[in-house]
């Protein structure tokens, strides 16, 4: 019997038809999300660049991106800091605050934050205005004008993504450890000189640098998926708007999975 | 004039799933000539312009540019070929985040290498070919009207002095007074060039004006070509039904 014919006589599709259709749609799109990724790093990491769509894509990341970053961490480091005070005034742990405070805001806080929020501005902009691009045939212009869409298009916000990504991810530490001084000195009861003494204490450089790793791997994940569904949007205001929502979710995703893989792999090396 | 075809598309077969577009287009186009390609909405006319451009691939058939080979080929026998063809799309297509200037000499400063001075000079004298003044060089293509981006993509496509031009719909969504300058335009333009062009249009008065020799495209096969001057005796009651604008006929209104 048909598959055609078995959903027709149920009214409902086979479970293994749908499971089956599921499983191969999800393999094809990983296969072609795959080759665009492998595409657009070949351009990234070989001539011919476009350092003028490089630095643009940089301050349309980065720098129009300090505001909403400054802003996440400043009320992260804040609530950190309340909720490990109240959690450790049961056990008599009340001064490690500044100490759990940087711990958990350069290992994991400000870097996932900071990614999750661009992932929202940056990876949903930049699939719609690609999206955009590609309805409105300014893509298959770039084409004939003799210029691949990977090198001008792709590779300037993959590079824009794993360079600011980082430089994003100091500022939001900085920013989101303050956070967490300024209501525990002001609300409280700590001293300042002995708070910051102990976060600076604390810190290793290894703390830094596994949130550096993992702005890193998010920048890029952050731009590939904003790009890959962008190039991939179909006609009108439905497919640009659904290419964005696609990009936000997908590269949010992501980034939480690719947060607990690096964490796994840079806890099992010791840092 | 080399009457040797500049372009030609030999044989080309397009499907996208079980559905036929194209199904063995024959033209081509001479140095100096221009082409135009009739047919309604939905008969493959943009299909078979994004396989001559390269921005699709055809199932089957052959494209050959001056004598090479180019249907597969992505590398440089199409760059070269690209280096050599201009195209001005239906919608303009100019890039929102560049100024129109930029836009008109994208080809010269990403491709061609030109100094940024020296390009925005060619930039700003192609304008003028299309009648529009060096005032709107500066502004983005958001601040001009529908009829000026249509010159600016038509500046564009002749910036780098092209020996082919491909023309998408040139006078679509424009008002018939801007819409006969554009075709004024393109002639003067494309003559100035001493440039071969191919157009696709359903609009009868620009392909009366543009063309030197006209072709029909009807479910994804030529079913007619001849001179311009032919087109009110083509014989073809496909042809005569588009020609006039009716209803009734052959060729089955896309509702």
């Amino acid at each position: 019997m048909s598959n055609a014919s078995t959903k027709a006589k149920s009214g409902f599709p086979n479970p293994l038809q749908w499971l089956g259709g599921a499983t191969l749609a999800m393999l094809g799109e990983m296969g072609r999300l795959s080759i665009f990724t492998a595409k657009t790093m070949g351009a990234s990491f070989s001539p011919r660049w476009y350092p003028s769509q490089i630095i643009r894509q940089m301050i349309a990341i980065g720098f129009y991106s300090l505001p909403v970053v400054g802003l996440s961490a400043i009320f992260i480091g804040a609530a950190l800091a309340l909720n490990i005070y109240s959690g450790g005034s049961r056990f008599g742990a009340e001064q490690f605050v500044p100490n759990i405070v940087v711990l958990g805001i350069t290992r994991e806080l400000g870097v996932t934050i900071t990614g999750l929020m661009l992932a929202g501005r940056v990876s949903a902009g930049i699939a719609a205005e690609i999206g955009a691009m590609r309805v409105t045939e300014q893509i298959d212009a770039l084409k004939t004008l003799s210029a691949n869409p990977f090198r001008y298009l792709y590779a300037p916000r993959f590079l824009a993504g794993i360079l600011t990504l980082p430089i994003l991810v100091l500022i939001a530490d900085v920013i989101g450890v303050m956070g967490g001084w300024a209501v525990s000195t002001l609300g409280l009861g700590f001293d300042s000189t002995t708070y910051l003494r102990n976060t600076i204490d604390f810190l290793t450089w290894q703390d830094v640098t596994v949130g550096l790793i993992k702005a890193v791997v998010f920048g890029g994940v952050i731009a590939i998926l904003g790009c890959y569904h962008g190039d991939k949007s179909t006609a009108g205001a439905t497919g640009v708007g659904r290419a964005a929502t696609f990009a936000m979710v997908g590269a949010a995703v992501l980034i939480l999975a690719f947060n607990y893989l690096i964490s796994t792999v840079l806890v099992d090396f010791g840092s | 004039m080399s009457t040797k075809p500049l372009l030609e598309l030999k044989d080309v077969h397009k499907s996208f799933g079980p559905k036929q577009v194209l199904k063995g287009v024959d033209i081509d186009v001479a140095p100096g000539k221009s082409l135009v390609v009739l047919g309604g909405s939905g008969s493959g006319k943009s299909v078979m312009l994004k396989n001559a451009l390269g921005l699709m691939t055809p199932n089957q058939g052959k494209i050959l540019f001056d004598g090479e080979d180019v249907t597969h080929d992505q590398g440089k026998t199409r760059e070269a070929m690209r280096a050599r063809i201009g195209m001005l799309f239906q919608s303009a297509a100019l890039f929102d985040s560049l100024t129109v200037w930029e836009n008109i000499a994208f080809r010269l400063l990403n491709a061609d290498g030109m100094k940024r001075k020296e390009a925005k000079e060619r930039a700003i004298e192609t304008l003028k070919q299309v009648r529009l003044g060096s005032d709107v060089a500066d502004l983005t293509p958001a601040e001009i009207s529908g009829g000026m981006q249509k010159r600016v993509g038509l500046a564009r496509a002749i910036a780098s002095r092209p020996e082919l031009i491909f023309f998408d719909e040139p006078t679509t969504g424009l008002d018939p007074i801007t819409a006969d300058a554009i075709n004024d335009l393109i002639v003067e333009q494309t003559k100035a060039l001493g440039a071969a062009a191919i157009s696709i249009t359903h609009d009868m008065a620009s392909a009366r004006k543009i063309a030197d020799e006209i072709a029909m495209l009807f479910e994804g096969k030529i079913i007619w070509r001849g001179p311009a001057s032919m087109i009110d005796d083509s014989g073809n009651a496909h042809v005569d039904q588009f020609v006039h604008g009716r209803a009734d006929g052959p060729i089955q209104p896309a509702l």
